[in-house]
């Protein structure tokens, strides 16, 4: 039902003009403050739309008139970081190893950023922290298998192991198995004596048998007269008592590893793309780790 | 502001209410039909995208399935922080192919746009087993299930469907696609026809003889060739402006 449109005398506001029932309807109006800020955000996006890429034409767009480019941005934003970070990283490039573990500023520059990229790029296999994985090493113990220094772990990083850079660490386990060179008793003994040599072997017997048969095949050439290890060519300290092929029954694992050995490889990270600062942090950090020599 | 009380002509005379409702849909249809128009020119001109072989497509019906999208987006923005964590940022030629695309938005894990050859295939099958295997402080579900066989029975209409859409899939693509598939999950098979079809798949090892391809082969086949296909250390920083 319209009515006149009038003033209501409680809120000093007019009425819609419409009555239902009696009822009528006030026509207050929104809020000042309200209608301006919506008129400053309609205005706000013409602005915008004149300063920023918006608009698609029939050749292009808008380009804006500040000439913004979000990737060209994100490039200068890059190139800012690097910058930030040139100082120390000039310093990484022509410092040697002994150099950034004695200045303490480097040191913490280099471990913060050998601990990011180890996270990024070793963890998958070795574990956070180098805590190393069944078949991948731990890099926080003091048991190395291509040598814990500095400098060993720097080769390592920059080459790895068993691929097809000239300059990686190259080793390869004999196989003894197929009854060819040991027979099934011959291994056990075998892996008896290797588990006694970490005093973990329960047959003494059969341990004092293997002996023989781990001086007399070579063995001793490579993990040494006691099962010392040798660095150089990467064979792993038997005495030591830390089992790249941890099993629950490592007599087993022991034995399938003479007949049949695992060759384990690592990537060459200096062919991956990482640059020699990269290289010289993650050595100074997986050094850092707890087994560094 | 009495030009505002005009709208009590609109609210009385339908007639108007209509042509007043038309006029503002035109509008609103022309700004977002428009753009697309020119989504040429939108797509960088990059070389190396290709379609997903029918292992890596098998695999993305697998992540699709399994709600993968929920948790993992597939789309590095153009900032700092992400291009420094994940890459350089995704190209919209990058899913160009993508039916639907994976961008997303919700990252209750990594972003995943890059995740190719990051890590290996043994790697992948670990942690897809069980996440805590590898990334002790992980929420991700584990999913063991997928070690079971692989239904691609139905690979080569899937494959059709998606050149409907606008895949260009050849005849020979379709016609190879379920030999390519059991290829590129195996070890002794000859690759060269699959590879040259599907450069730089990643190839699994399983002895065709016994063992039959997997959910797994098929997700790690597509995990593996994510974000891998455009050569970005041969780029040029203006082909892609």
């Amino acid at each position: 039902m319209a009515t006149k449109a009038e003033k209501d005398s409680v809120s000093g506001q007019f009425t819609t003009g419409h009555e239902w029932d009696g009822i009528k309807e006030l026509n207050t109006p929104l809020p000042r403050w309200w209608v301006w800020i919506f008129f400053i955000t309609i205005a706000w996006a013409v602005v915008y739309c004149i300063l920023y890429p918006s608009w698609p034409g029939i050749n292009g767009y808008w380009a804006g008139t500040k000439g913004y480019h979000s990737r060209t941005e994100v490039a200068q934003e890059l190139e800012q970081a690097k910058a930030a970070k040139a100082v120390y990283l000039s310093k990484l490039k022509d410092a040697s190893l002994d150099d950034i573990v004695k200045d303490k500023d480097l040191l913490n520059f280099a471990l913060a950023g050998g601990r990011s990229v180890f996270n990024e790029n070793c963890a998958a296999c070795h574990g956070f922290g180098g805590v190393g994985a069944y078949g991948f090493p731990n890099l926080a113990d003091d048991v190395w298998l291509w040598g814990g220094s500095l400098d060993d772990v720097r080769t390592t990083i920059s080459f790895g192991i068993r691929n097809s850079n000239p300059n990686s660490r190259q080793s390869e386990m004999p196989a003894y198995g197929g009854g060819d060179v040991l027979n099934d008793a011959q291994l056990n003994d075998l892996a008896e004596y290797v588990l006694s040599l970490s005093k973990s072997s329960k047959d003494a017997v059969a341990a004092a048998r293997g002996q023989a048969i781990f001086a007399n095949n070579g063995c001793t050439t490579c993990h040494g007269e006691a099962g010392e290890g040798n660095q150089a060519v990467g064979a792993p300290a038997l005495s030591a008592g830390v089992w790249l092929y941890k099993e629950k029954d490592q007599k087993a694992a022991i034995i399938s590893q003479v007949k049949a050995p695992k060759q384990g490889v690592m990537p060459s990270w200096a062919d991956r793309g990482l640059d020699d600062a990269t290289i010289k942090e993650l050595t100074v950090y997986v050094h850092s780790l707890g087994g560094g020599k | 502001m009495s030009f505002l009380r005009h709208h009590a002509k609109f609210e009385t005379n339908v007639l108007l209410l209509m042509v007043g409702i038309l006029v503002t849909v035109i509008i609103g249809g022309i700004v977002e039909v428009l753009p697309l128009f020119t989504i040429q020119e939108t797509i960088e001109n990059v070389q190396g995208i290709r379609p997903y072989s029918p292992l890596e497509q098998a695999g993305r019906d697998i992540y699709i399935r399994e709600g993968c999208y929920v948790c993992h987006s597939q789309m590095i923005r153009p900032f700092r922080d992400e291009v420094e964590r994940y890459g350089h940022y995704s190209l919209a030629a990058e899913s160009m192919y993508d039916h639907p695309f994976q961008w997303g938005s919700k990252r209750s894990g990594p972003d995943l746009a890059r995740v190719g050859g990051k890590y290996t295939n043994d790697w992948h099958v670990r942690h897809l087993t069980n996440p805590r295997d590898v990334v002790p402080e992980s929420i991700m579900p584990g999913y063991k299930f997928m070690h079971r066989p692989l239904a691609y029975d139905d690979i080569v209409p899937r494959m059709k469907v998606l050149r409907i859409v606008g895949v260009p899939y050849t005849e020979d693509d379709i016609a190879n696609a379920k030999a390519d598939l059991e290829a590129q999950a195996s070890s002794d098979a000859n690759t060269e026809a699959l590879l040259q079809r599907y450069p730089k798949a990643s190839l699994g090892k399983k002895d065709r003889t016994s063992e039959k391809v997997t959910e797994m082969d098929a997700l790690v086949a597509y995990l593996q060739v994510l974000g891998t296909m455009v050569d970005f250390t041969t780029l040029k920083s203006d082909a892609i402006r």
